[in-house]
């Protein structure tokens, strides 16, 4: 099966992107993920939400969605129509919201030094590739782990562990 | 034979019914512990609903306070806590701190005897480290997790890696257990324990109060940690003792246990730090800080707003007045701390010294309510993140430092070293003069 998502890239070169800049903490009296679209990145990015359309990703530095716990991030992303994020590394405890959404977080180092905005991005994910078509260039990754692929699938740990019944066991 | 295993693979592996576990395994833990408060609980609740769960697997482990936005700064915020006490009575969840007898999640559950040592717990909030203080794995979670945990009274986990600090020698006076994990952090950086658990030790540790180490843990996540962790010694044991009459089990980690690393200190070398903007891991030693203006001053959240954070402010504070120009904002982290702050005659000391009072609230270190920053404005903080737009308009600025040098800098109008007050007579220490540069009254 062969696992192809291919977007548009915005990319934040800066390591430490943390979640009071992907939405800000007067923005969590919502949790509707339109509502919180429209003020994703907003501290940093003003124009972030009109460029994107949906199906695009972000590409990002190191330690992407570091600090607070908010799966509000998460949300404002995929709710601005963010398909998935490629960073350098992720905090735990944003990777871990991502994946519980059903929602792509990879790990590739360096793909934002060699990306640009707008750049053509194809991310293959049974392969652990991801090919920049703009430039031509390419990196590899680790491929996500068998649980990690079970997530995503299923669209979060919620509808996992409803699939599965054995409620909140990834073994079960 | 049995394997070494640190604390935290300890507890892991006792509450996954297994022997012995790795770093890099995952494992499904039961966990003791949920804490719920009303921003982060609303969604997950949502979600139970929408997967048509309508019990918590056990009411009895969870323990419920409103903390972010009370009391209520707006409609929406009345209608998450509004929606917060309805699923409380629906569940028949008996530990719920209302209104007067509520504060913020991690300072409350200690002091109430809710976490104890070899416990697991979690909670919809990054700054769930704090629990580590005493011998717990306790970490922040997402929603989507509280919600499973909710439902399940489990929750998968990679078992992370384990680095290890030691920590020798006395602080010396005017250095806090704040300064020290703001070194800490400035030494590893803000994802330098990423994925990871600190555990913290030493002849420094072992003599800090609760209420000092409850500090250390709760910036363990500024450092990207998975959790925070200090072994439960006399000290945690006879706090927990005071507070709760249940069993518990105290782990400890082998000898010869596995760290990714481990980093030595010396207490005795350190000065106060102050972590400047944008970053938590930007801490330098206040000797290296310029003395820059200030519009205001905040005592507060789960990091340093305990009684003892609060006697450091008020022992600056007595018998001087805050600099003209400077807010200074006190925000005690639970109400019953505030109960205790009022008994000790600290509220007549910050009152006097221009300060106000607020009720127990994570209020402004969100940018919340109750002291948010306009633009340029700076602010000298107690709390723990100085991102931007963390404490109100994105180009305000905030300085994170331990309660005495907030207080210190309140009342000299600049960042100021501590010592200079609490070495000196309140009498004969003179306030810096106010300096009206261009950060003051900016419109």
């Amino acid at each position: 099966m062969g696992r192809l998502i291919r977007g548009r890239a915005h990319v934040f070169k800066r390591a430490n992107i943390n979640t009071d800049e992907i939405i800000p903490a007067r923005y969590l009296t919502a949790h509707d993920e339109a509502e919180l679209a429209l003020h994703a990145m907003e501290d940093i990015s003003r124009d972030f939400v009109s460029r994107v359309r949906p199906g695009d990703l972000i590409i990002a530095g190191g330690d992407f969605g570091c600090g607070s716990s908010r799966e509000h991030a998460v949300w404002a992303l995929r709710g601005a129509g963010i398909a998935a994020i490629v960073a350098d590394t992720f905090a735990r405890i944003f990777f871990r919201n991502a994946l519980n959404n059903g929602f792509l977080a990879i790990e590739c180092a360096g793909l934002a030094e060699i990306t640009s905005d707008g750049d053509d991005i194809e991310l293959d994910l049974d392969a652990g590739a991801v090919r920049n078509h703009t430039t031509g260039a390419s990196r590899l990754f680790t491929p996500l782990t068998p649980f990690a692929l079970e997530l995503l699938e299923a669209g979060g740990l919620l509808p996992y562990v409803a699939q599965r019944r054995g409620v909140g066991s990834p073994n079960a | 034979m049995t394997v070494p295993m640190t604390i935290t693979e300890k507890i892991l592996a006792a509450h996954s019914a297994c022997d012995s576990v790795r770093p890099g395994q995952i494992v499904n833990a039961v966990i003791d512990l949920i804490v719920a408060h009303e921003v982060t609980t609303p969604p997950a609740v949502n979600m139970l609903a929408k997967m048509g769960i309508s019990r918590v697997f056990d009411p009895s482990r969870v323990v419920v306070t409103p903390d972010h936005f009370v009391p209520n700064k707006d409609i929406q915020t009345a209608e998450l806590t509004r929606q917060l006490r309805r699923w409380v009575e629906e569940q028949g969840i008996e530990n719920y701190y209302e209104l007067g007898d509520h504060g913020i999640c991690h300072a409350l559950i200690p002091e109430r005897g809710h976490i104890l040592p070899g416990q697991t717990a979690i909670c919809g909030d990054s700054h769930t480290t704090t629990l580590g203080a005493f011998g717990a794995f306790a970490t922040g979670v997402g929603s989507t997790d509280l919600a499973a945990t909710l439902a399940t009274g489990e929750l998968w986990f990679k078992v992370p890696e384990t680095m290890r600090f030691n920590v020798s020698g006395a602080l010396p006076p005017g250095v806090y257990s704040k300064d020290l994990i703001l070194y800490i952090i400035s030494r590893i950086g803000v994802d330098g324990a990423r994925y990871r658990a600190m555990e913290y030790h030493g002849s420094c540790i072992e003599t800090l109060s609760m209420e000092a180490r409850m500090t250390i843990c709760n910036m363990a996540v500024e450092a990207g940690a998975k959790t925070g962790i200090i072994e439960a010694d006399q000290t945690a044991v006879e706090y927990v003792r005071a507070r709760s009459d249940k069993d518990f089990t105290v782990y400890v980690s082998d000898e010869d246990a596995e760290y990714a690393a481990a980093l030595d200190i010396d207490a005795s070398s350190l000065e106060p730090v102050v972590a400047l903007p944008h970053l938590p891991s930007n801490g330098r030693f206040i000797g290296e800080v310029e003395p820059v203006s200030i519009d205001q001053a905040y005592i507060g959240s789960c990091t340093n707003a305990r009684i003892e954070d609060l006697r450091e402010a008020a022992r600056i504070l007595k018998g001087r007045r805050i600099a003209r120009g400077v807010r200074a904002i006190v925000v005690p982290a639970t109400s019953a701390i505030w109960r205790q702050a009022l008994k000790e005659g600290l509220f007549e000391i910050f009152s006097e010294a221009g300060c106000v009072v607020s009720t127990a609230t994570c209020g402004a270190c969100l940018g919340g309510h109750m002291g948010v920053l306009g633009r340029r404005e700076r602010c000298i903080s107690t709390t723990n993140r100085n991102f931007v737009g963390r404490m109100g308009h994105p180009e305000a600025e905030v300085y994170l430092a331990s309660p005495a040098t907030v207080a210190a800098s309140a009342v000299a109008g600049c960042i100021t070293d501590p010592r200079v007050f609490l070495n000196a007579d309140p009498m004969t220490v003179e306030a810096a003069p106010f300096q009206d540069d261009i950060h003051v009254g900016v419109s």
